[in-house]
């Protein structure tokens, strides 16, 4: 089968179109800057529609990872990067004849801020939906899913929290501040939260360009299936990469409000760089988010491989090794 | 007589729940010739198996009945209409007296082509107008349903409050038709409190005074004097309803601040062959508050057409009585109960009572039951009257339990342990029609409002008075040296109500006839060999009252019975000692302590517990360890646990050499079932729901069902509990979850409310608990899952023996998790440590494990989400 996987360059996307060319399909990857990656190349922006058209000539499937996953910056890039990429990349295959479209998407489409406790995936709210990536995010996943039709299965996959060696957003970032000693448990640690080990969340990928078709039109939270205490989640983690866990708590409203602060902040100063907190980041590590996977496993006929036990003993190998 | 009918299709919007595809208008002509629309609400059943024709009341309308026409039985036709001038039925210029109203109906059901088996249901003042369609329509009647109502004034009584000042002249314009006040208060009575949109549904029809007129003549029908138009018509109905052979079926919201008990008791009287189902915590709107009556109806409806009365086993009884022991030992003067130490209240008078430091033979046990039976008779106590005791454990109780049964009267036993209020919605449930109680028990009783007689135990005369108590026990024992003795009641007739725990909900009556108390009797004195050479001695309440009945001398320590823990070593020794003891009936709590004191026992104390042939612990769980400890304090003694609940006792036994030989598994090894019972099991659904038929296949977990000639007989005032329980007939389903072994042996693995359903299947808590407390670092554990059934996580809560903040969880750190996720043996999304779990008030050692579960999952939904 021949698959283009758009976003190969970070850490998800990467092991996808790995996946999928070890399986033997024959894999395109379009980014901006090379991957490195033994298969096609097409380089360009999503939003760009001459590469966008290149890329997708010719395939039968489509993996759709590129998107700027941030918490910082204007609308107008989250807008451009997630919103008018996915449109493009729609149109495109459309254009193309491509049969499958697998959307990787994000739980937090739907996420209103409220504990989330064993739900399934919730329909896309972008006007609930907190911050500028979910909400260009959920913008993007309802785009995507408009245009499922005969012709173009759509099926928009949302993989909570995906961590692994080499993940350059979660696990480093975590393990950058608690070296610092900047790492407080926010609130009382306690919250039940889905994480997804990053093998599992690209085989659940690889699962969905064989299932879609027949599943079709719908979208599915992809996790673990183990949901852990926030604050055991974090500390196993930074057991992994072999730095202290963190102790000092800090109550959920002081956090709250110092993400607030640091939102405005941001957003008035216009920083770029990683702010220290925000009031997204806050909820996300104070409030419940696991999630029903009955729905998903049998959607995909996928069950993960690889534990949370086991991933973390593969994360702390890394880190031995790096 | 016309009929025209059609779709209505002009209900307002914003009726949840109502189906429009229901409503519809009737045009019908009545006797004088004048039309009538009406507005029904009909599911349009074709050729149905019959008809259920449901009937509201003031202020209401059809919309009442909206959950039953969704649950109508299969076949069955539901037909609701609105009354004249109510609902959005035609409004009337003039008032409709009760007997129009009644052949208006007659002409609707004409109209409507209703020819077969009909069900009238009624609520509120809907319930006279039913059943006057009833009395006019036996010959197609099959039955009556009638919820909160009242047919007539009980003798004595001037009406319900609230609607007496709703029919008060300077009131009843105003409050029924000026305003929506009265529309609107009788939505405001519903507990708990409805939903603004169901309350704007119920108030829609009658947004108008000119729509409110019929609501204002309704409460001005009512015939509160005895010269009323209506008058003569309500009653020829009250009366007309005693010759109703049709099964009944009363459906009663307990917290009717309209139609209190007494209307309650009025239509059982008028209707005895009515089953009952009581809502606790329901009140007059009960449609509104017991949702779940529409699936009662259906399914009690169901069962007239089909015949569940498959024969139960019971026991054959030749002439025995729960009282018999005591008849066959009335020329023994040996102890048949010693009370040890100074704190006996008993009252005995002429020496046919108590000993001074409280002992009392056979000989006199048998002659203060007699007397105290004829006095009762003699005060009014009648075969079948339901007697609550609130007596304290002691000599009067004894006497008063075997007195009340040898008079025909049915104890009705409610323990502290369910609180006041708990206690109130017990006794007052159970109807009960005389009250004994000592000083602090008629003070209770009043305070509860309990109705009856009062009679005084342990008081004099002069305080009895103040008590409200027209009768002493020592004053019937007087009268009743000369009184008659009392006829012996049939063994079928009902003996006992007894409250369960209330761990799990409302407490629930369970009713005893005299022959399931006398087979029960029977299997426990067979199970453990229990001869009259046996002495008992008794530190758990229930026990204390049961030496005379298996017809062993029985001895109740120096201790309060109904507070396991105040037992030491050496009090037990004491007990054991002044009367030979050679069985010894405790809770685990109490065995806790006797282990605990050891250390003071006297070398001549440890000699009297060397005499103890038989251990028998219940209440609980008993562990294995303490067990063990036990063989220090009673060197001879074989433990033994029974299993069982308040509605079959005992099921399965097990001693400690048992325990010791099934070593460990899923859950807690109960052992065999007894001789004469049946254990089953009905296999658990993924979502944790127990709907497989019965099995005794060996490892299959499953709610475990009980049949034996010992179980209770039924559920008191909850058909539809009792149902339930009883869904294979002539098994009780007890709640509890386990699975029998290959050998045979039933092992318990949790109450059906607390299995824990995950999307990898279903995991029962015991197992895993006991796996986790076997942990060093681990004092008590609880298993439990947070998220929706189906998909459900599971979580550990433990105590560490380090010890942690009594109030609230933490998350355990992760080397404790790890030990326990290891220990566990399935998958555990947390950890969390608690300083102490919640267990129940009566054993002291069941976990509340739903108590476990609401603070689990509130704390693992994290700080944030208050903010949502």
């Amino acid at each position: 089968m021949r698959v283009l996987v758009t976003g190969a360059s970070g850490m998800l996307g990467r092991a996808t179109a790995t996946a999928l060319h070890a399986r033997g399909d024959d894999v395109t990857v379009l980014q901006r800057r090379p991957a490195g990656l033994p298969c096609r190349e097409v380089l360009g922006d999503v939003a760009d529609p001459g590469a966008v058209a290149r890329a997708t000539d010719g395939q039968d499937a489509v993996v759709h990872l590129a998107a700027k996953v941030d918490v910082t910056g204007p609308w107008a890039e989250y807008d451009r990067a997630n919103v008018e990429g996915t449109r493009t990349l729609v149109a495109a295959c459309q254009r193309a004849g491509v049969g499958r479209l697998v959307h990787v998407s994000s739980p937090s489409v739907a996420h209103g801020g409220s504990a989330l406790v064993g739900v399934g995936a919730g329909a896309a709210d972008p006007a609930h939906a907190r911050g500028h990536y979910a909400r260009s995010k959920a913008m993007a996943e309802l785009a995507a899913l408009a245009a499922d039709s005969t012709d173009l299965a759509v099926l928009a996959v949302r993989p909570h929290l995906v961590w692994g060696p080499g993940d350059t957003q979660l696990v480093a970032r975590i393990v950058a501040r608690a070296r610092a000693g900047r790492l407080p448990v926010i609130g009382s640690g306690a919250a039940l939260i889905d994480t997804t080990y990053v093998d599992n969340a690209a085989g659940a990928l690889v699962a969905a360009v064989d299932a879609c078709g027949p599943v079709h039109g719908e979208a599915l939270v992809i996790s673990n299936g183990e949901p852990r205490p926030v604050a055991e989640v974090i500390a196993r983690l930074c057991a992994a990469a072999g730095v202290p866990a963190p102790r000092r708590r800090v109550p959920f409203p002081v956090a709250w409000g110092v993400g607030a602060v640091v939102d405005g902040v941001w957003a008035l100063t216009g920083r770029r760089d990683t702010p220290p907190l925000t009031r997204f980041l806050a909820e996300q590590l104070a409030t419940a988010h696991w999630f029903d996977q009955r729905r998903t496993r049998e959607a995909l006929a996928w069950t993960p491989q690889v534990s949370l036990d086991e991933g973390f003993e593969r994360l702390a190998g890394a880190y031995r090794a790096g | 007589m016309t009929d025209t009918s059609s779709a209505a299709g002009d209900l307002p919007p914003g009726l949840p729940g109502l189906d429009p595809a229901w409503s519809r208008r009737v045009t019908v002509a009545d006797a004088t010739g004048t039309k009538h629309e009406w507005h029904v609400l009909d599911n349009g059943v074709r050729e149905p198996v019959g008809t259920l024709l449901c009937v509201h009341g003031n202020p209401t309308w059809s919309y009442l009945w909206r959950r039953l026409l969704a649950a109508a039985p299969p076949g069955w036709r539901v037909i609701a209409p609105d009354q004249l001038g109510m609902g959005f039925s035609e409004r009337l210029p003039e008032l409709r007296p009760l007997a129009q109203r009644v052949a208006d109906l007659g002409d609707l059901t004409a109209a409507l082509g209703v020819t077969g088996p009909v069900i009238t249901v009624g609520h509120d003042w809907g319930g006279v107008i039913s059943l006057g369609w009833a009395l006019a329509h036996r010959e197609q009647l099959r039955g009556v349903v009638l919820g909160n109502t009242a047919v007539a004034m009980p003798p004595g009584d001037l009406g319900p409050a609230l609607i007496r000042l709703a029919h008060a002249p300077g009131v009843r314009p105003a409050a029924t038709v000026g305003t929506p006040l009265f529309v609107r208060a009788t939505t405001a009575l519903s507990w708990p409190p409805l939903p603004a949109e169901v309350r704007d549904a119920f108030a829609a029809p009658y947004r108008t005074a000119e729509r409110r007129r019929s609501v204002g003549d309704f409460v001005a029908d009512i015939p509160f004097a005895p010269g009323h138009p209506s008058r003569a018509a309500q009653e020829a109905i009250a009366e007309g309803i005693r010759d109703l052979d049709v099964p009944a079926l009363l459906l009663w919201g307990p917290r009717d601040p309209v139609f209190g008990e007494r209307y309650l008791a009025d239509l059982r009287e008028r209707l005895p062959q009515a089953q009952l189902h009581r809502y606790e915590g329901a009140s007059h709107l009960l449609p509104e508050d017991a949702p779940q009556y529409a699936r009662a109806i259906a399914q009690w409806v169901l069962d007239l057409d089909s015949d569940r009365a498959v024969p139960r086993p019971a026991a054959d009884v030749p002439g025995r009585h729960p009282w018999s022991a005591l008849a066959d030992r009335a020329a023994d003067d040996s102890p048949a109960v010693v009370e040890v130490g100074g704190s006996t209240t008993g009252t005995g008078t002429d020496g046919g009572g108590w000993v001074t430091g409280g002992m009392v033979s056979w000989a006199g046990l048998h002659r203060r039951v007699e007397r105290l039976a004829a006095g009762l008779a003699a005060a009014g106590v009648r075969p079948g009257d339901r007697v609550g005791l609130l007596v304290e454990p002691s000599a009067d109780l004894t006497a008063s339990v075997y007195a009340v049964w040898r008079a025909g009267g049915v104890i009705v036993v409610a323990d502290k342990g369910l609180g006041l209020a708990g206690m109130r919605r017990a006794l007052r449930s159970a109807g009960v029609r005389h009250v004994i109680g000592g000083a602090p028990g008629l003070a209770a009783a009043r305070l509860m409002g309990l109705p009856g007689s009062r009679i005084a135990a342990g008081v004099d005369r002069r305080a009895a008075r103040a008590l409200g108590a027209r009768h002493t026990l020592a004053g019937l024992e007087q009268l009743g040296a000369t009184a008659a003795p009392p006829v012996e009641t049939d063994v079928d007739a009902d003996c006992a109500v007894l409250f369960t725990s209330g761990a799990t909900g409302p407490a629930k009556g369970v009713v005893y006839t005299q022959r399931q108390a006398v087979a029960q009797l029977e299997l426990v004195r067979t199970a453990y060999g229990l001869t009259p050479d046996d002495r008992l001695v008794a530190a758990f309440a229930p026990f204390a009252l049961l030496g005379p009945a298996l017809s062993i001398g029985s001895v109740v320590p120096d201790v309060d019975v109904t507070a396991p823990g105040t037992l030491t070593a050496s009090k037990l020794a004491d007990a054991v000692a002044a009367v030979g003891g050679t069985v010894v009936f405790a809770s685990p709590a109490a065995l806790r302590r006797v282990v605990a004191t050891a250390g003071e026992l006297t070398a001549a104390q440890r000699t009297a517990l060397g005499g103890v042939r038989l251990l028998m612990s219940a209440g609980a769980p008993v562990p294995l360890l303490l067990l063990q400890q036990l063989r220090e304090v009673l060197p001879a003694a074989e433990a033994h646990t029974p299993y069982g609940m308040t509605e079959a006792l005992p099921v399965t036994d097990v001693s400690a050499a048992e325990i010791e030989a099934a070593g460990t598994g899923n859950g807690v090894c109960v052992g065999r079932p007894l001789p004469g019972v049946e254990v089953r099991v009905s296999p658990l659904t993924g979502t944790g729901t127990a709907d497989g038929p019965l099995t005794d296949a060996p490892g299959t977990t499953g709610e475990i069902a009980v049949r034996a000639a010992h179980v209770k007989d039924r559920y008191d005032a909850l058909w539809a509990t009792e149902r339930a329980a009883s869904r294979e007939p002539g098994w009780h389903r007890t709640g509890d979850v386990g699975h029998l072994d290959g050998a045979g042996r039933l092992w318990i693995e949790g109450r059906l409310p607390h299995v824990v359903s995950t999307a990898a299947g279903v995991v029962t808590p015991v197992g895993v608990e006991q796996r986790v407390e076997q942990l060093t670092g681990v004092s008590a554990a609880a298993v439990v899952g947070v998220g929706p059934a189906g998909t459900q996580a599971v979580v550990v809560v433990v105590v560490p023996v380090t010890g942690a903040p009594r109030r609230g969880h933490a998350v355990a750190d992760p080397e404790l998790a790890d030990v326990v996720r290891a220990a566990a043996g399935v998958e555990v999304a947390a950890v969390l440590v608690t300083g102490a779990l919640p267990v129940d008030i009566r054993h002291q050692s069941k976990v509340d494990r739903r108590a476990v579960a609401r603070k689990a999952a509130r704390t693992l939904a994290g700080s944030g989400s208050r903010r949502a």
